[in-house]
């Protein structure tokens, strides 16, 4: 796995906003609510995500994770509240980069992998324009980042889960995308994929890529995630994993589905031996 | 043999025919490609029986000449196609149904318009089946301007096209003017529809737009590679339905799109054949 932060060529910071540059908030959420005819999504969420950390949104089915993306992704309009990102309305910027849930393609669409790859270029490059040889370099070295070289020419069925997954990511980076946000992007995915997945994941923090992926294993969360959020329509807690995922706070997102959504997804504070306070409280 | 394949060539409308058969071949096929891919088969049938009403007042207004009918029909393509995209985006339903409804009332607003001119009948019969060896000169230059205008739009907005086609959440959060590229693919179906018009009539044309690139999907797995192969399918489909319909004097459309639909059998058979020795020599590797 090549970490070396300049393969991609993100972008020159002369062309940057000042917005972009490291340890400032790159996503503000305040007061979001969002209604579907069922009822309210999302109920006053506010957050920041800042420039480089890695963020996991967590909670059960039908807690708003995805209509959260989609708002950010500038796919959805709030009812309610306000979302910057880089300090400007969302969908204004071809710097997030949104990868809904699995299947969302025709995996037999006549494509290949670097085909894919490309179309994140498709608006830097511009109308009326075909990609010239920098758009393939890029596309290249994008391909390279999440090691699907040697899969490059294939038509993209023919990738598995995981790759298909990586294809994706690199289609964020031939975008030059500085946020990530993924909607459960290891569901179905074998241990390897997953940690496969995570490589990659850690070679686009050394390029302060900002990313937020929806989850459903706490474990995962808890373990290669900076800060988590949860969420049950409303924001149970966000911060670091320890703080976040207590008793409490998982009774107050999960309810009753708390035994049979998490039981089976070996969280490590079910012990009550992990996590932060309650450490204290068993010694 | 060389005397067979130019016997027919020495009359001036074969040799149009076959010039226009190509044409259309060769934009319908590569249209088609976006038809197949994004499911759009019945969108393409209903859109050209749409016409019919176009067809039929450009004849009565233009009195039979063939301009009154091309520009017509072309407006009524255009108006259909947006006017099927418009009505399934605003009502609340689906958009088969949203199709069917204004295909059926156009087609039958095409018969009526027909039916109340009894002496054109016969030669409207032209429109529903397609006449290529009635190709004039000047339908051909029409044809030939529409066919670069056609290919020259596809080829400055393959990778949009293609975007939208493949992954319309790409598209939308790249901000990519979705609803007016949509808008524009459709236009060119209309077109294209328009002019294939002579060569297989409403009733067939759907042929022409899904048969060839059907075929073509299942020999390649890459698009630009898949348009290629469906326009050479259709370009050799329209040659040898011509030279069919010449020998054995089958009506020309009709001859095309059989051969059409020969050469899609033949193949989907092979690959078929192919696929399940290929699946038996894996469990029998097993």
């Amino acid at each position: 796995m090549n970490l070396s932060p300049q393969i991609m060529p993100i972008s020159t910071p002369q062309q940057r906003h000042p917005e972009h540059l490291p340890g400032t908030s790159i996503l503000s959420v305040q007061g979001l609510s969002v209604g579907y005819e069922s009822g309210l999504a999302l109920d006053d969420i506010s957050f920041e995500l800042i420039t480089g950390e890695r963020m996991a949104v967590v909670g059960p089915n039908g807690a708003g994770k995805s209509t959260l993306f989609k708002v950010v992704a500038g796919l959805l309009k709030p009812d309610k509240g306000k979302v910057s990102v880089f300090g400007e309305e969302p969908g204004g910027h071809m710097c997030i980069s949104y990868l809904p849930q699995h299947n969302h393609v025709d995996w037999n669409f006549p494509v290949t992998v670097s085909e894919v790859v490309m179309m994140g270029r498709a608006r830097r490059i511009g109308m009326l324009r075909w990609p010239g040889g920098k758009d393939r370099e890029i596309v290249e070295k994008a391909i390279e980042t999440v090691e699907l070289t040697r899969f490059a020419k294939r038509q993209i069925s023919q990738l598995s889960g995981g790759q298909q997954q990586r294809m994706f990511i690199a289609r964020a980076l031939a975008q030059e995308a500085d946020l990530m946000l993924m909607d459960e992007p290891v569901t179905g995915l074998d241990t390897p994929s997953q940690e496969e997945l995570f490589a990659v994941l850690d070679a686009l923090r050394a390029q302060q890529v900002t990313v937020m992926i929806a989850l459903h294993d706490l474990k995962l969360a808890s373990t290669s995630f900076d800060r988590v959020m949860l969420l049950n329509r409303r924001m149970v807690g966000i911060g670091e994993p320890a703080k976040v995922f207590t008793r409490e706070n998982l009774a107050l997102a999960y309810g009753d589905r708390l035994r049979f959504e998490v039981a089976g997804t070996e969280i490590p504070f079910m012990d009550d031996n992990c996590c932060g306070g309650e450490e204290d409280h068993h010694a | 043999m060389l005397e067979w394949l130019l016997a027919p060539l020495q009359y001036a409308f074969m040799v149009r025919g076959m010039l226009a058969a190509v044409i259309v071949g060769i934009i319908s096929a590569i249209l088609g490609t976006y038809i197949v891919l994004r499911g759009m088969a019945f969108f393409g049938d209903a859109l050209a029986h749409a016409v019919l009403p176009g067809v039929a007042v450009g004849y009565l207004v233009g009195d039979g000449a063939s301009g009154p009918v091309f520009w017509w029909a072309m407006a009524t393509a255009l108006l259909s196609a947006f006017g099927i995209s418009a009505v399934s985006r605003s009502a609340r339903l689906k958009q088969d149904t949203a199709i069917g409804i204004i295909f059926a009332g156009m087609f039958a607003l095409g018969v009526a318009l027909i039916s109340m001119v009894r002496n054109y009948t016969a030669d409207l019969t032209h429109f529903l089946f397609g006449d290529v060896l009635g190709v004039s000169s000047q339908d051909l230059l029409l044809t030939v301007i529409f066919g670069v205008l056609i290919l020259l739009v596809i080829i400055a907005f393959y990778k949009e096209f293609l975007v939208i086609s493949f992954d319309p959440t790409l598209a939308a959060t790249l901000r990519m003017p979705i609803r007016r590229l949509e808008y524009l693919l459709i236009g060119l179906i209309a077109m294209s529809i328009v002019v294939s018009l002579q060569t297989v009539g409403v009733t067939l044309m759907v042929a022409m737009l899904i048969t060839p690139a059907a075929t073509a999907s299942l020999l390649t797995r890459r698009l630009s590679h898949m348009m290629l192969i469906a326009a050479a399918l259709a370009v050799f489909s329209g040659v040898t339905g011509l030279y069919l319909s010449y020998y054995m004097n089958i009506a020309s459309g009709a001859a095309i799109v059989l051969t059409c639909t020969l050469l899609f059998a033949i193949v989907w058979g092979i690959t078929s054949l192919l696929r399940r020795r290929g699946k038996t020599e894996d469990h029998a590797r097993l």
